[in-house]
């Protein structure tokens, strides 16, 4: 934070295949097709939020490109937006993303001790990923749900009035969870319907 | 017709035009600076902040003035408005706000720049800035990226005033930078490695208002003020062929567009005039460029001044030459 | 004063369902709307009832809807700004996600007074499942005949679209929304023109507050000059206050303008008073980018009179001595807050949300963030005060958007009323360094 030095490094095109599988593509063609001819483009944010759950978690070159030739925009476009918005990943990210908040009004409810709780747990530093490549941990501002802090959000999903035998519950149930697929239900693709 | 009057002039000025368009008709010292907008560039302005100015009479039909200072580019006239600029000491005061926000992260390695001498930043800040800095922290940096042969990105001078992102969407047929991430991180970036290059990719380098994109075939060739500008012409398929050649002898070091008083090129000119053209043989040349005498450009370039003991700085950076009309030696010699 | 509007049903059981929303007298005033009234009729109700606008700014809801231009042939676009970010401010999530329909019922009565046939409601990326509550509210109202081609038999049509952001508190400010909405970065738009002339795809647009539509219904229903009974002189009607920060029940109130905001803090109605009985210490009432008050300026205000939760009585004494109810974010510290610290947590929040497009507010809320960090952590020196203030006031009216003043707002207030908290960090750089946030009231006198 302090005499920074900005590392936003060129990122790589791998080449690699990306595709929506059948339905998933039919769903997100019908979200694209809510918005008037010609502003296509509008459909960006809820296509990206799709593709970087369907991609491996975070958005690389090769899925941000392949929405881009689906909204019938320039890549650049693309990378403009995915940039701009703090709930894209640029690089890999764990299965499970724990954001803590850390604004004011959890502050002064707990919140910064709950982050030092989680790194203790987790071993490892916010920034970092579990070496099983099943968390990743990170901070996050406001999550618009200051009464019920401390706040997390793991995934988009919300967990509030944290204690640490709550995290430890928590945690505890999605390294058991990591095997099997995420609940149906808490896709993106179901939200938009 | 509208009636606007900035500082005490008033002009008429048809509709839709902005308070510093009308400043432009007007001209002289009341013209507020720009550092993002660009008349030639749609959308631009509005985003630098350099340019606010204070409406004290919204229009004859309301009168009431504007509760905040405006963005001068992007303002239009209404009729019988009333807008100080240079006579409201609180623009003044915002204006020097602004140089300060601008320089705190800018690296103030102008002795390395090869903007030095043709800068905005450098000309607002000798203007508006303060002599000292009250920012004590490290600099921002960023990484350097390559964004192909023509033109050299230093992501630490930019300020971010979105003008190579217009010239890129409206110039160009495919864009492939813009600005990314945000807050004082974003950037102007290709986000993936590739070289910035169409037949007007070059042009982002004559819009730039800092030394953040530069000509690479010009770089730390020579000194902006050690180089003649000159009027030159090519037949050219791709643009006008109208460009100025920046001499030193008989060399051409260097093609840009030719820039109005304000900074603006006249006409955006192909790549290939700007960085393949380098040859005398290539061009026709034609006349000195008009330089203000206030640039450094002008340096040595200016003879048979009327009255070379009498200093005034001040006046003259109004605008008003004591000199009377200079010559350049340019002039005598053709 | 505790009558209510938009919170009167919420405890009936299914009321998130179109059935129990419609038998509890839900979409009538749809019904009323599109069968006895004039698109003009409802503005005009709407104006009569001085609703402000919910959203922080409080601009008053009917004359934003006058504004659009009717004249032009471009399609019209109402927006409802579910992007609810500023921090204290909960309570738009609260009312989606108990009575959704309410928020529909109110921009499809908005819609047809507005012209517009098609409507978005742009909800923050982070509510993921308040987009899932949302599209199911909105496929029952299509079911039932709500939405889409011709509404309970009329000529009108609407199409509602819930879209969704993905993190950027920027995009609250109506322009920022309405570019992020087509598919852009969230840069705020340099006004004039304003969307009622020129906004979303270019056409007249209004972009209200999610409240601020959940009103609706109740104004179409009873009139305007029904609603301005309730609420105290031009604070006219309810407002819904989420309470956070250190007290004994936080949550979502709504809560008759008028309210003396010590009973909102004290009585067990609302917050139920300080936790831990511990002493109140400051307030921020309206969402983090108010300014900050003390106590004895909370209660009362500087000429002695009890500080009421409306409009009026929060923002006397204008910013010497008072604040704003802006979007109702009521942040509670108790003694043993540091309100360096805060300072410097909620300007770290401007900093990391300023889009970066307008130069004041994109160097100037990280340098500040700067200086209270090193305050915060003993390392200031005491003319770093003085440059606070100074760079406070160099953004504050000189952005593009309000992001530059809501950065700007918290340290001038704060240290026009703790400035002493702040010299102590000064003074005493060992205590500050070791000591974390909190218990320095016990050396702060």
């Amino acid at each position: 934070m302090l005499g920074k030095r900005i590392n936003h490094s060129l990122h790589q095109k791998q080449n690699i295949v990306v595709c929506f599988s059948g339905p998933t593509l039919e769903k997100v063609l019908k979200i694209i097709s809510r918005y008037p001819e010609g502003k296509q483009k509008s459909a960006i944010i809820p296509v990206l939020h799709i593709a970087q759950e369907e991609f491996g978690g975070y958005l690389n070159v090769d899925t941000m490109d392949y929405v881009a030739g689906l909204l019938g925009i320039e890549p650049i476009e693309v990378y403009e937006v995915a940039t701009f918005y703090s709930q894209y990943y640029l690089d890999p990210v764990g299965k499970y993303v724990i954001e803590t908040c850390r604004t004011g009004p959890c502050a002064i409810c707990g919140g910064e001790a709950i982050q030092s709780y989680l790194e203790k747990k987790l071993g490892i530093k916010t920034g970092e990923s579990t070496p099983d490549g099943l968390f990743t941990l990170k901070t996050v501002e406001c999550l618009g749900a200051c009464g019920y802090a401390p706040v997390m959000q793991i995934n988009t999903e919300f967990y509030e009035f944290l204690t640490p035998q709550k995290i430890d519950k928590i945690i505890n149930t999605l390294t058991k969870k990591s095997e099997e697929e995420k609940a149906e239900n808490s896709k993106w693709t179901e939200k938009f319907f | 017709m509208l009636k606007v009057t900035i500082d005490n002039q008033t002009i008429e000025v048809e509709e839709g035009t902005t308070i510093l368009q009308a400043a432009r008709l007007i001209g002289g010292a009341i013209v507020p600076p720009a550092m993002c907008y660009y008349s030639k560039l749609k959308d631009s302005g509005g985003k630098c902040r350099t340019c606010l100015v204070k409406v004290a009479q919204g229009s004859s039909r309301d009168p009431r003035p504007m509760p905040k200072l405006v963005a001068s580019c992007r303002t239009p006239v209404m009729d019988g408005m009333v807008v100080q600029n240079i006579t409201s000491p609180e623009v003044i005061e915002t204006r020097k706000a602004i140089v300060e926000f601008l320089l705190i992260n800018h690296p103030l390695d102008c002795p390395v720049c090869d903007q030095a001498g043709e800068c905005d930043l450098q000309n607002l800040s000798y203007q508006n800035g303060n002599e000292e800095t009250r920012f004590e922290e490290a600099k921002r940096t960023f990484d350097v990226i390559d964004i192909g042969d023509n033109v050299q990105l230093h992501m630490n001078r930019c300020i971010l005033c979105y003008r190579c992102v217009y010239t890129a969407n409206q110039l160009t047929d495919k864009r492939v930078h813009g600005i990314l991430y945000r807050g004082d991180v974003s950037e102007i970036s290709t986000y993936i490695q590739t070289d910035i290059s169409n037949d007007f990719s070059g042009n982002i380098i004559d819009v730039c208002p800092v030394g953040a994109l530069t000509d690479k075939t010009f770089r730390f060739k020579n000194r902006v003020w050690f180089l003649k500008p000159m009027n030159a012409s090519r037949s050219c398929t791709k643009c006008s062929g109208k460009v100025t050649a920046w001499m030193r002898g008989n060399e051409i070091y260097r093609v840009t567009g030719r820039k109005d008083q304000y900074g603006e090129v006249e006409e955006f000119i192909c790549n290939e005039c700007r960085f393949e053209k380098k040859a005398v043989s290539d061009w026709t040349i034609e006349s000195p460029r008009n330089i203000k005498r206030a640039s450094v450009i002008s340096q040595n370039h200016y003879t048979r001044l009327k009255n070379p003991s009498v200093i005034l700085p001040l006046e003259e950076k109004m605008g008003k030459s004591p000199y009377g009309e200079t010559k350049s030696i340019n002039d005598k010699q053709s | 004063m505790d009558r209510k509007i938009l919170l009167e049903n919420i405890d009936i059981p299914g009321i998130q369902s179109f059935e129990t929303f419609r038998s509890c007298g839900g979409y009538l005033a749809v019904e009323k709307a599109l069968k006895t009234m004039a698109p003009d009729e409802i503005t005009e109700e709407v104006k009569k009832s001085g609703l402000k606008g919910r959203g922080g700014a409080g601009f008053p809801a009917g004359m934003k809807w006058s504004f659009i231009d009717k004249k032009v042939d471009k399609p019209r676009y109402l927006i409802c700004n579910a992007d609810e970010s500023e921090p204290g401010t909960f309570k738009d999530r609260y009312l989606m996600e108990k009575i959704p329909h309410l928020l529909i019922e109110g921009m499809i009565c908005a819609c047809y007074a507005l012209g517009a046939n098609t409507g978005y409601i742009y909800v923050r990326g982070e509510y993921k499942y308040i987009i899932g509550i949302l599209n199911k509210a909105v496929r029952e109202a299509y079911e039932a005949g709500f939405l889409g081609e011709n509404i309970l038999g009329t000529k009108f049509k609407l199409d509602i679209v819930v879209h969704s952001g993905a993190g950027a508190y920027i995009c609250g400010e109506e322009t920022a929304l309405i570019e992020s909405l087509e598919g852009k970065r969230g840069n705020p738009r340099i006004k004039p023109p304003f969307p009622a002339l020129v906004g979303l795809y270019g056409s007249p647009t209004v972009v209200n507050n999610v409240e601020t539509l959940a009103n609706i219904g109740y104004i179409v229903n009873n009139g305007g000059e029904k609603y301005t009974q309730i609420g105290l002189g031009r604070s006219t009607g309810t407002k819904l206050i989420s309470a956070c920060g250190n007290i004994n029940k936080p949550g979502v109130y709504e809560i008759e303008l008028g309210v003396s905001v010590r009973d909102f803090i004290y009585s067990d109605q609302y917050c139920g008073g300080i936790k831990n009985n511990k002493e109140l210490k400051a307030v921020i009432a309206g969402g983090s980018s108010v300014p900050i008050l003390p106590k004895d300026l909370i209660l009362k205000t500087a000429s002695g009179e009890d500080r009421l939760m409306t409009y009026e009585s929060l923002s006397d004494g204008g910013f010497v001595s008072g604040t704003m109810l802006g979007s109702g974010g009521f942040i509670v510290y108790d003694e043993d807050a540091c309100i360096v610290r805060n300072t410097w947590n909620l300007t770290r929040f401007y900093h990391h949300e300023s889009c970066g497009q307008c130069s004041p507010c994109r160097e100037g809320t990280g340098w500040m963030e700067n200086v209270l960090h090193r305050l915060e952590n003993g390392e200031g020196r005491s003319k770093d005060i003085d440059l606070l203030v100074s760079i406070a006031a160099k953004i504050e009216g000189k952005t593009i958007c309000p992001l530059g003043d809501a950065s700007a707002w918290p340290v001038a207030s704060a240290i026009r009323h703790f400035r002493h908290e702040f010299e102590f960090h000064v003074q005493h750089p060992e205590i500050v360094k070791n000591v974390n946030h909190g218990s320095l009231a016990k050396y702060v006198g």
